[in-house]
């Protein structure tokens, strides 16, 4: 049946700097509610974006956008320089991958069965896809439960198996919301450690973020969000303000850096 | 790992899905054997009993492989009445087992069957008014056919009703399915209140889901809504593990959604007529052969929809040879039986979701 359908082939690797997606003054509406008015947002090869905001300002949106999930009201999402809706789904699917918010599966199927599911874009042999599975699996940490079924993990082993599928879709774009949402602290440094060696690697990477610290720790460029608008984008050291982001959460908040590595550090400021 | 004396070292034990594989083949041969054996047995039981060596036999002679054939009566016996009878059985089993596996992919959910959802009902509908009023606008078709649209009509609804945000819960599925199958139920007795008296015992005991008036004729009628599905529908088993996870992870994936669900939405409802227009309602084949090849084999759809339409024929072999011999003369309707059967299977399945899921979402 592989051999019968016509597939298409797989993008060309990407030079570091090339944009892989981007939003052109991009407006969304969800029902009747505009969620996006007007957001701009370049997605580089060899680059991890963080998008950052309060609740509600529209990361998820803003990500599902560049995922091709939500349609554009007006503006529009390029995805490898084309416009999202023209690509097909199994074009998109070797384009990017993406890691939703929330992870379910209908039935019984064991975790290395859930992770080959992110080979199925590809028309590689089982050879090079137990290869791409083996990997992701060790990466995102879950070959030691890779034969148990799926339904009968924690919230947070769900989430890095529902990573490693990402990770072996091996696509050259990876959006991923709140990936560090159900995880403990170990694996949520795991897992930004994970989007830096993709990033390195020349992939671009899109990261929902709630915890100020790991954008600020691991992002090479952060995207604020503030009521369906980008607010601040640069690099954390620049646009991680006291003022701009006591502003934007309406929390008082204090930006000093690391007594040791003088990187940024961002906290809420609490009462002595 | 053992290392040997000569340093050979000795292969990793295989891995439990390699394993799983294996059972899966392991599985599909034993149905095919299951089958092989049965058909010659199921052949010669009956109120004319006919021995297996004679079946062998005569069916070696009608393939022009030696043999011979045998005398009037039994020969008769064996391919007017038998023959039809167990060829009908083996396509409407194949058909109901087939159908419950890909609706139960289609709708991510492990209760979805078309008895029990109403989609049957729904093309009983169509089936009893064309006996009820006596229509043959399409010939021997006329059944299947009308079955067919008003099947694919109550899949769609069911569907259409049954979800929101693209999940469907067990709950609304469930309540969707009491709903149509007291309205299908309603409507089949109004046609029956208009129908004259042969027209009404004929759909009574169609009603009960039987397959004692199998004749080739109706195996032709329903043989290519039953071969066209049949044949569709594996070769959309690798998208619909992908729908697993999810319509938008599935989508994320490469699989065209919407085309996808049409797509299968077309051959259930297609299925589903194929078995309902000539055997009548035999509800929970189509849930229970799913659940006991997953529990064995794992959820994969490659094995599963092939594995499921084989132990579908099979246990649709099986139920229709009991119920014509072991109340001999009698006969049970074969539809009574199965629903025997199968409630128990399905209250169990309630509670077991039940209590996984700690309550009906």
């Amino acid at each position: 049946m592989r051999l019968l359908r016509s597939r298409p082939t797989p993008p060309a690797p990407a030079e570091p700097g090339d944009v892989l997606a981007e939003a052109e003054n991009l407006h969304v509406r969800l029902g009747q509610r505009a969620v996006l008015h007007g957001v701009s947002v370049t997605v580089r090869a060899g680059e991890v974006l963080a998008l950052v905001g309060p609740n509600g300002a529209g990361k998820s949106t803003l990500l599902g956008a560049l995922a091709a999930d939500l349609p554009a009201a007006a503006g529009v999402v390029r995805i490898n320089g084309r416009p999202a809706t023209e690509w097909s789904a199994p074009e998109l699917a070797l384009r990017r991958a993406v890691l939703p918010q929330s992870a379910a599966l209908s039935f019984p199927f064991t975790v290395e069965e859930v992770v080959r599911m992110g080979r199925a874009p590809h028309a590689t042999t089982p050879a090079e896809d137990d290869l791409a599975v083996a990997e992701a699996m060790a990466r995102a940490e879950v070959t030691d439960f890779a034969l148990r079924p799926f339904s009968a993990l924690s919230g947070g082993e769900r989430a890095r198996v529902a990573l490693a599928r990402v990770l072996a879709q091996c696509a050259p774009l990876l959006l991923l919301d709140e990936p560090t949402a159900a995880l403990d602290l170990r694996h949520q440094e795991l897992v930004l450690r994970l989007c830096r060696e993709r990033a390195h690697a020349g992939d671009a990477v899109v990261v929902v973020l709630h915890d100020l610290a790991l954008a600020a720790a691991y992002a090479h460029r952060v995207a604020i969000l503030r009521a369906g608008r980008v607010a601040a984008d640069g690099p954390p050291g620049d646009v991680f303000t006291e003022e701009l982001l006591s502003d934007v959460y309406d929390q008082a908040v204090e930006v000093f850096p690391h007594p040791r590595t003088g990187a940024v550090v961002v906290a809420p400021r609490r009462p002595a | 790992m053992t290392v040997l004396g000569n340093g050979v070292e000795v292969a990793a034990a295989p891995t439990p899905v390699r394993r799983q594989r294996s059972v899966a083949w392991m599985l599909t041969v034993g149905l095919v054997v299951a089958l092989l054996v049965l058909v010659p047995v199921a052949a010669g039981l009956g109120a004319y009993p006919i021995p297996t060596g004679d079946v062998l036999s005569s069916v070696q002679h009608r393939l022009g492989l030696g043999g011979g054939a045998l005398d009037r009566v039994p020969e008769s016996v064996l391919w007017n009445v038998r023959f039809p009878r167990i060829v009908l059985a083996l396509l409407v089993g194949a058909s109901l087992g087939c159908a419950g596996a890909l609706m139960q992919g289609v709708f991510g959910n492990p209760l979805a069957e078309p008895g029990v959802i109403g989609v049957s009902s729904g093309a009983a509908v169509g089936a009893v008014a064309v006996i009820a009023f006596g229509l043959d606008f399409l010939g021997t078709w006329t059944v299947s056919a009308v079955a067919f649209v008003s099947g694919l009509a109550t899949v769609l609804l069911v569907y259409a009703m049954s979800r929101s945000g693209g999940r469907t819960e067990v709950v609304t599925l469930i309540l969707t399915g009491i709903a149509l199958n007291a309205f299908a139920g309603a409507l089949i007795g109004l046609f029956l209140f208009f129908a004259d008296t042969a027209a009404v015992n004929q759909i009574t005991f169609w009603q009960l889901g039987s397959l004692s008036q199998a004749t080739w004729p109706k195996v032709l009628a329903i043989l290519p809504c039953a071969a066209l599905g049949l044949i569709l529908a594996p070769l959309h088993a690798g998208r619909l593990d992908l729908l697993a996870l999810g319509e938008r992870p599935a989508r994320h994936l490469g699989v065209d959604v919407e085309r996808l669900r049409i797509v299968l939405v077309l051959v259930i409802a297609l299925l589903t007529a194929a078995a309902v227009s000539v055997s009548g309602i035999i509800s929970f084949v189509g849930l229970v052969v799913p659940h006991l090849l997953r529990m064995a084999a794992g959820p994969g759809h490659r094995f599963l929809i092939p594995a499921s339409a084989l132990l579908g024929a099979l246990v649709l072999l099986a139920a229709d040879l009991t119920a014509r011999t072991v109340a001999a003369p009698a006969e049970l309707p074969l539809g009574v039986l199965t629903a025997l059967l199968g409630s128990p299977f399905f209250f169990w399945l309630l509670r077991r979701t039940r209590r996984r899921q700690g309550g009906w979402a």
